[in-house]
């Protein structure tokens, strides 16, 4: 061998890490994943997706597209006739037009279009008011895209729903977005048009943008969903994200859709042609199909989870767990702050003892401390079962 | 109240109690609901949907087709109701099409269900002809699939 003259260092691949992702906690709920996975006969309540597969008609219909050979790039937004159908179902749903051609963007899964908008519209230092508790992606995408996440807490005795004074009291005057997530993962909040009113005063006197993260916004379950876009002026201030994932049972086929005025729409594609090029077009192709024809399953489903959600909201406060109403999403969020235990002391006990998993609420944020978030969106002879346990462990303790 | 009945066809075996916790209505109205729909005859009996293939040697199934004469006054009725009354006779219907009469008969063998067809279906006054189809596979009962394959798993804790 060729003997060098210099001295060589040996790659430490540590150290070509960037530093914002060295500083990004690791995900919360990692430790419960391993846990559970090699535990045998536990019942998970934290599974953030349905349990239902996604209806066959949906299936068949990407089965077909790839027997006839449906296996090409899409246009970067996606599909004309996906665009189309999304532009007909917000006038008929929502009452708001937005063109398909300039103002809706088909993503890959909402995640891909939480990251954009952030990407799109954050400078250096932007800030953006996160309440929390909330879906645990916004605030590293939000530094990943160089902008500051400035978090609320919304509280229990507001049925976590967000209040204006509190985005008040996190303005500085680099505030530049608010991101919202109603129906809420993980506390099942919903918020009301009278609700949002309120908040849409605070940002136009502030001039903020809203990211509306609605992906939950079939599943609710008094009223009908409000988007924040409905609220008179707030259409053109508002980047609406939603998909099927949860509505549908599509969580695997990731697609998503973004809605925005033209010049915000356009950023975002921007960067998604460059990184994404298009979303899957198989998964294209049966979201077409589900906004065609899915009706009827995705009412089935809803229906299921309602029926659900009464039976375990109302044995969770039977058993001595006190839980609010949750009126959207698939998730209870009980309080164990009676107990004495932290969220995670909580959640990891329950597990050992009782192999009933189930997410701390501080993995969603300081606000969520105290509390649990537990899935229903699994049978109900689990969720049954799931409540005995809880109430073996809650004598025991 | 059609809730009702969805959960009850869905599970014969749902008690009132949790009827009640599942739609958020108190266990009496429920009670007193379904006695209503009992007395009604909108529920007219409670049963299991039972895989029979599974069982060695049980049954045989087979649906019948008939082409049936009308009778003046009574229609299709009268014939209908005389089949219905054999044990070995598990459906009974009107349809469209081809035939008039469509049922079902349940026996020990292929034998059993060809000679009771023979005997007593064929030659009942009435019935022109009979066209037998015997059940040689059961994909779907009662809306239940009954050659699923196990659900894919979930990843077992998600954001």
């Amino acid at each position: 061998m060729k003997q060098h003259q210099k001295e060589i260092h040996a790659f430490n691949p540590e150290s070509y890490v960037a530093s914002t992702v060295k500083a990004m906690p690791p995900s919360g709920i990692r430790k419960f994943f391993d846990l559970v996975n090699e535990m045998e006969g536990a019942i998970s309540l934290g599974v953030g997706e349905p349990d239902f597969v996604t209806p066959w008609h949906i299936r068949e219909a990407c089965i077909y597209s790839l027997e006839s050979g449906m296996t090409s790039y899409t246009s970067n937004k996606g599909m004309p006739e996906l665009r189309d159908r999304i532009s007909e179902q917000m006038k008929r749903e929502a009452g708001l037009e937005y063109d398909p051609v300039e103002e809706i963007l088909i993503t890959t899964g909402v995640s891909e279009a939480v990251d954009l908008a952030f990407r799109a519209t954050l400078n250096p230092g932007d800030e953006v008011i996160v309440p929390e508790p909330c879906y645990v992606a916004y605030v590293p995408d939000i530094v990943l895209a160089g902008g500051v996440p400035v978090t609320v807490t919304t509280r229990l005795s507001d049925l976590f729903k967000v209040r204006p004074e509190e985005i008040s009291r996190a303005l500085t005057r680099r505030s530049k977005a608010l991101i919202l997530s109603y129906p809420n993962n993980p506390t099942g909040a919903i918020m009301s048009r009278e609700d949002l009113e309120e908040l849409a005063d605070v940002v136009v006197e502030n001039d903020l943008m809203v990211v509306s993260d609605e992906v939950y916004g079939k599943l609710t379950y008094s009223g009908r969903h409000v988007s924040f876009a409905q609220l008179e002026g707030m259409q053109d201030r508002t980047i609406v994200l939603n998909g099927l994932s949860k509505s549908h049972a599509m969580t695997g086929w990731r697609v998503g859709f973004a809605l925005g005025n033209s010049a915000l729409v356009s950023a975002m594609t921007k960067i998604h042609q460059y990184t994404m090029l298009c979303a899957p077009v198989m998964a294209q192709v049966a979201a077409l199909e589900a906004l065609q024809k899915g009706e009827d399953g995705m009412l089935a489903m809803k229906h299921e989870y309602d029926l659900r959600r009464r039976l375990f909201v109302s044995g969770l406060n039977r058993i001595g767990l006190d839980c609010f109403e949750p009126q959207g999403a698939f998730y209870a969020f009980p309080s164990v702050k009676e107990t004495g235990l932290t969220s995670e002391a909580f959640a990891e006990q329950l597990l050992k003892k009782q192999k009933v998993a189930v997410v701390p609420g501080n993995v969603f944020g300081a606000g969520g401390e105290g509390f649990l978030r537990c899935s229903y969106a699994t049978s109900r002879e689990e969720l049954i079962e799931a409540l005995d346990r809880m109430e073996t462990f809650l004598k025991g303790l | 109240m059609s809730e009702i009945l969805e959960i009850l066809s869905e599970n014969a075996r749902a008690t009132p109690a949790e009827i009640a916790t599942l739609l958020g209505l108190s266990e009496e109205d429920v009670a007193r609901e379904i006695k209503d729909l009992e007395d009604s005859g909108v529920i007219k009996k409670y049963i299991t949907l039972i895989n029979w293939e599974k069982l060695e040697g049980s049954y045989v199934f087979a649906v019948i087709e008939l082409k049936v004469s009308l009778q003046r006054k009574t229609g299709y009725d009268s014939v209908a109701e005389r089949i219905a009354r054999f044990s070995e006779v598990d459906s009974v219907r009107l349809i469209s099409g081809d035939h008039d009469l469509q049922i079902t008969v349940r026996g020990k063998s292929m034998k059993d269900v060809a000679f009771f067809v023979a005997e007593k279906i064929a030659t009942l006054d009435g019935v022109q002809s009979t066209c037998t189809h015997f059940i040689l596979k059961s994909y779907k009962e009662h809306g239940v699939i009954l050659t699923d394959r196990p659900k894919p798993k979930r990843l077992v804790v998600t954001p």
